[in-house]
């Protein structure tokens, strides 16, 4: 699947460093909830439930 | 007395007594250059052969030994080459366009850092730093015998510095004791612990990050193919990262991830490094150790550059963590910046004013250098366990998708910064690309006769692409446009002006121009 196998976030560095600096300061129960937050609000963006659930197959897969 | 510091690599200019050691009142000069490394040579060469007198003063009579800087960049090789200094760093240094990045014994990504062909120069040469200085001082002597106004003076060390609001006084230290001299202008090119900047009480500030880094370089004769090499987590520095590079003369440079609580004199000694190597290198590898150093990495920066008639440039003014070779590559945009700026104000072609311009360009391209030596250093050394997790998840994911791969980040390499909004742009054409915009530097190509950036020299000149335009005072360079020429500084235009400043920076462009238009502009670029 293309959208999972092609960058496609702008400015990757300055992404990386905001979603970091997001998690600044919580304890680690805060930033799971964050994360899990995240979760949901960047499926809602993504939309499209094949993609979804591929998704959710490659990272169970990387994580392996 | 002048304290030895270090130990050189090659002397190359040793004390002579100067006539202003004679002299019964101190003896003023235009510019006096405090620091003999890279940007303080840099300067001097640059300085003197567009006719500013100036003085070095170097408290060593020679090149420091130890590599230090070895990574030298495309801009940094167009800006010698301009100095006339080029061709013996190119020749020497060791040209490499690939990275690999490993995680454990996994090649998990490369990289291709100049995968576009028609430029002059590599992306990056390795050049130990000791070749990389003496190449210019080698430069300088030659300009010297042509009538340059450069004056080295080794063994030099300065006492004291008092900054008035137009000149400075210097105390100077010799083996033959002190003497004064006095400075139109000084530019402090002493280094990250800068004694000028301590003298005159400057603030330098920043981050420094919880890591060290043992950097071994070692002589071997090794298969290596020529490429940069970095592992996230290798077997032989477990949990840590190392870097790979070859340098010229079959020397290696090995940078191990330490972490934070090290025994800083038990890394330096061979019981503890020779065994890393060896590790590294494996059993069969026979090496000899060349250099070895401990270092942690700090990003740094003073509030401005320029106070009064002090500059600062180079690591005197910002220090950043070296992954990126954004140091002494962004120490010569310094030299590249202000040399032509100072240039001018001596020979009366601009007014002091533009000097300010210093502060304002090389603190935007300073801040974008440390912001990316900030960004590589956090994805290296996890300052958090989410940021650890994080930069795990990246390396998980990159093994299984080409999706994350500009997220790992093993350094960002220098490139030059785009003077976006400087007070001495002018006109722009959204038509024509984004690459060669005002503020930007000039991209290489070739044109008939050679290299555009060989064409373009040393003064302000136009660039007039399929088109024709005499302006008083200014050359013109005529290229027709070949299809690497058309996608360089045309995009949508038929044709094109540019006004190109004497550091090769785009500082106006056109589709068509009238002559008092260009001149406009040049008044705009050079401060108004």
């Amino acid at each position: 699947m293309d959208v999972l196998n092609t960058p496609r976030i702008e400015d990757p560095d300055g992404f990386y460093a905001e979603l970091l600096g997001a998690h600044e300061g919580l304890s680690e129960a805060e930033s799971h909830a964050l994360n899990a937050r995240l979760v949901l609000l960047l499926a809602n963006a993504v939309g499209d439930r094949d993609v979804l659930t591929a998704t959710l197959n490659l990272a169970k897969k990387a994580g392996g | 007395m002048v304290d030895v510091r270090y130990e050189t690599a090659f002397t190359l200019y040793p004390y002579q007594r100067s006539a202003d050691q004679d002299a019964a009142t101190p003896v003023r000069h235009p510019v006096v250059i405090v620091g003999g490394g890279p940007v303080g040579m840099g300067m001097a060469l640059d300085l003197g052969q567009k006719g500013v007198p100036c003085v070095v003063l170097d408290d060593h009579d020679g090149v420091g030994i130890g590599s230090r800087a070895i990574c030298f960049a495309k801009r940094t090789l167009e800006i010698c080459d301009r100095m006339g200094a080029g061709d013996p760093m190119v020749d020497l240094g060791v040209v490499w366009n690939v990275g690999k990045v490993f995680r454990e014994e996994r090649q998990i990504y490369d990289f291709n850092l100049l995968p576009e062909e028609g430029h002059k120069r590599p992306a990056f040469i390795n050049l130990q730093q000791p070749y990389f200085e003496k190449f210019l001082v080698e430069r300088i002597r030659a300009a010297q015998s042509e009538g340059a106004p450069i004056d080295i003076r080794g063994k030099n060390a300065v006492l004291s510095v008092d900054a008035q609001d137009d000149f400075v006084t210097l105390e100077v230290d010799s083996p033959e004791g002190p003497y004064t001299i006095e400075a139109d202008y000084l530019i402090a090119c002493d280094g990250a612990r800068s004694p000028v900047r301590g003298m005159l009480g400057h603030d330098f500030t920043g981050r420094v990050f919880e890591d060290n880094f043992l950097i071994c370089d070692v002589k071997m004769k090794a298969q290596f193919p020529t490429e940069r090499w970095f592992w996230f987590d290798p077997p032989f520095n477990p949990g840590q990262s190392v870097l790979l590079h070859k340098q010229p003369d079959d020397i290696w440079r090995i940078d191990f991830q330490l972490g934070w609580d090290i025994d800083r004199k038990a890394v330096v000694q061979p019981e503890y490094y020779m065994p890393k190597v060896q590790a590294m290198l494996g059993p069969d590898v026979a090496f000899e150790p060349e250099w070895v150093s401990v270092y942690t990495f700090q990003c740094m920066s003073m509030d401005a550059y320029r106070h009064g008639p002090v500059f600062f440039a180079g690591d005197s003014a910002h220090q950043v963590s070296p992954f990126g070779a954004r140091g002494c590559n962004g120490g010569m945009q310094d030299v590249d910046n202000l040399a032509w700026k100072l240039a001018a104000v001596y020979h009366g072609e601009a007014d002091a004013k533009l000097l300010e311009s210093y502060n304002e360009e090389r603190k935007h391209g300073a801040e974008e250098n440390i912001l990316n030596s900030s960004r590589t250093t956090d994805f290296m050394t996890p300052k958090s366990p989410i940021a650890k997790l994080f930069r795990e998840s990246v390396l998980d994911l990159v093994e299984h998708t080409d999706a994350m791969r500009p997220l790992v980040n093993s350094g960002r390499l220098s490139m030059p910064c785009v003077y976006d909004g400087s007070s001495l742009n002018g006109p722009d054409d959204a038509r024509m690309p984004a690459r060669t915009r005002v503020g930007a530097t000039v991209v290489d190509a070739p044109v008939s006769g050679g290299w555009l950036i060989d064409q373009l020299g040393n003064d302000f000149k136009v660039l007039a692409v399929n088109c024709d335009i005499t302006v008083e005072g200014l050359e013109t360079l005529r290229v027709d446009a070949d299809p690497l020429m058309s996608e360089r500084y045309l995009g949508d235009a038929g044709q094109a002006v540019y006004l190109i400043r004497p550091d090769q920076i785009v500082a106006a462009r056109w589709e068509t121009a009238t002559p008092a238009e260009v001149i406009s502009a040049l008044q705009t670029a050079k401060g108004g």
